[in-house]
């Protein structure tokens, strides 16, 4: 049951095996039981789940299912969702019950599915190891004294202890594909504007993208297929004809060319780490694909590129938190101005406040050209990489992350260790290309994913690849002990 | 480039955040270690190249100037943290 594709599931729900209902309380049961230990929910609202179910179950009797009808998906704590909490995982909206639906859950509501509650995230998706988070932080369920990653912690312990059979995440820098590959399942981010960023809270908004996060790549592609599409309520949302995702994944991968940047095999790779993505990647060329070598060689700049912009975009998007309209005020005050002060004194958590601080200084008067522009200029060169590697080759592959998971507040309060665990994912965010990690292997019990990195809109593409490994092993389908 | 404390403040004041002394001699090491990590671009020559702000070159889009939203305020003003009829409470700004 548990390892389910959720077109089994749907295919169960059509064939009444089970109901929408049973499966929405077979799921709420299992969160229940284990989110005590693993925190990756922040709410759950098993009226309203189950109100969700019940009429899925009619449209299912109707015989009107789509393929998602009547499955529980988990939704990161970034969207909004008409009546649930919206908290980005901030004492700043502990309180704010959302008044409307961000696209995306609205695409899954008339898709039918369920939201079978709100996960646990890094603060306002600030941070790599889901312990910014103002609820607390997430465990990783392949060991509870380990991070799950972040910022979509929550959603990716949910994966990984199978608490719902697919989850929601964001992904700004690496939020999606380093948390996947800490807890060893399938995370898409896809190509910018792809999915509209229609009521998910902003963070840095010409780097955030949303996307699945399941078991394997063919969950993933029937997620795409509902989470896609262009959107007038999002100025940077594309337009182009829908695609769908599920009908390139069984095509053959022969002649494929791999892409191997020599930058991603440096230093600060965990040895044991290098060793299963090498594996994975000699596994492509028994599949048929050939071996290229490249270079990203601005990579190394991606990190303090990336610490100028999205703390720049973060400190303008995060003003709107001043204690007026709507969030956390203060209880004591003299003037407008000491409330807006104690307001985000208290409201915001220490990583937050840093990186509105850091936004705020590169911004300043003074600081602007030497900091933003030059972030913008070196941001091309970054993006310039890509397209010259991608003249050669048809997908990057690369290590996810540098390391796996590791041990709770380990690198808390040293924030230039924490933001390392990005340095191969940032660079897709500032080009804004596609980008999935899907697990490799274990090393000590702990999975490994391998980064796969397509050109832009290339998303059937890379899910087709990533689809032929997962044919040929099972990575994917081991989930963490002790989640019965 | 460094930072330093009399930055801090400044920038505090300008982002609207109070910063109390054990935080900002926290903060100071902090955020002079990450401004170190973003000096590392200085190193790179920009010359002629030209700033990239979007990762996909599209313009901002025009629609028809109709309504779309109807009233809201309903369903807004109650997640306020201090309303009275339909308006905003905020400590007096006007003597």
């Amino acid at each position: 049951m548990l390892n389910l594709s959720l077109q089994s599931l749907s295919l169960g729900l059509e064939k009444k095996t089970f109901s929408s209902q049973e499966l929405t309380k077979f799921y709420l049961e299992r969160i229940k039981r284990h989110n005590t230990s693993l925190n990756a929910f922040i709410s759950i609202d098993e009226d309203k789940s189950l109100l969700m179910a019940k009429k899925s179950d009619e449209l299912i009797a109707e015989g009107r299912p789509s393929p998602l009808t009547g499955i529980p998906i988990a939704q990161k704590d970034i969207f909004c969702a008409q009546g649930w909490p919206a908290t980005c995982g901030s004492k700043m909206l502990e309180n704010f019950i959302a008044p409307y639906d961000a696209t995306v859950i609205e695409k899954f509501n008339a898709a039918g599915a369920v939201n079978i509650g709100k996960t646990n995230m890094d603060e306002f998706a600030m941070g790599s190891s889901n312990e910014t988070s103002y609820f607390g932080p997430v465990k990783n369920p392949w060991n509870l004294e380990l991070v799950p990653g972040g910022s979509s912690g929550g959603s990716a312990a949910a994966v990984a202890a199978r608490l719902a059979p697919a989850a929601t995440g964001t992904d700004t820098g690496g939020s999606i594909r380093q948390p996947a590959s800490l807890c060893g399942f399938t995370g898409l981010k896809p190509t910018y504007g792809l999915v509209s960023r229609y009521g998910m809270i902003a963070f840095a908004s010409s780097l955030d993208q949303a996307g699945p996060m399941a078991i394997s790549a063919e969950d993933c592609a029937l997620m795409m297929n509902v989470m896609t599409g262009h959107d007038k309520r999002d100025s940077t949302s594309v337009e182009r004809d829908k695609e769908d995702y599920m009908s390139q994944l069984n095509g053959s991968i022969k002649g494929l060319k791999i892409g191997i940047p020599k930058e991603f095999f440096s230093q600060g790779l965990d040895p044991s780490v290098q060793t299963l993505v090498e594996s994975a990647i000699e596994q492509y060329k028994n599949l048929g694909a050939e071996i290229i070598e490249i270079s990203l060689p601005n990579n190394h700049l991606a990190i303090p590129v990336y610490y100028v912009i999205a703390p720049a975009e973060a400190s303008s998007n995060l003003s709107r938190y001043d204690g007026v309209r709507y969030g956390y005020r203060t209880k004591e005050y003299d003037d407008l101005m000491d409330m807006y002060f104690k307001t985000r004194q208290e409201g915001f958590g220490n990583e937050v406040k840093r990186r509105i601080l850091i936004g705020t200084y590169v911004l300043s008067a003074g600081y602007y050209d030497a900091y933003y522009l030059k972030a913008q200029k070196i941001r091309r060169l970054i993006s310039e990489d890509f397209t010259n590697a991608f003249k050669k080759c048809d997908v990057i592959m690369g290590p996810s992350a540098p390391s796996v998971a590791f041990k709770a507040g380990e690198k808390k309060e040293d924030p230039l260790a924490m933001y390392m665990q990005d340095i191969y994912t940032i660079s897709t965010n500032l080009a804004g290309l596609p980008a999935m990690s899907i697990p490799a292997g274990f090393t000590n019990n702990l999975p490994v994913g391998l980064q796969l990195i397509g050109n832009y809109f290339s998303e059937a593409k890379l899910l087709n690849i990533a689809h032929s490994y997962q044919q040929h092993t099972d990575w994917h389908l081991q989930s963490a002990k002790g989640f019965d | 480039m460094t930072i330093s404390k009399k930055d801090i403040e400044k920038i505090a004041h300008l982002a609207r955040i109070n910063i109390s002394q054990a935080e900002a001699e926290q903060l100071e090491q902090k955020l002079i270690g990450i401004m170190s990590l973003i000096d590392k671009m200085q190193a790179v020559n920009t010359d002629n190249i030209e700033p990239m702000s979007h990762a996909l070159d599209i313009s901002q889009p025009l629609r028809d100037d109709v309504v779309t939203e109807f009233d809201l305020r309903e369903k807004i003003l109650p997640l306020a943290p201090e309303i009275e009829e339909s308006l905003f409470i905020v400590p007096q700004v006007i003597e």
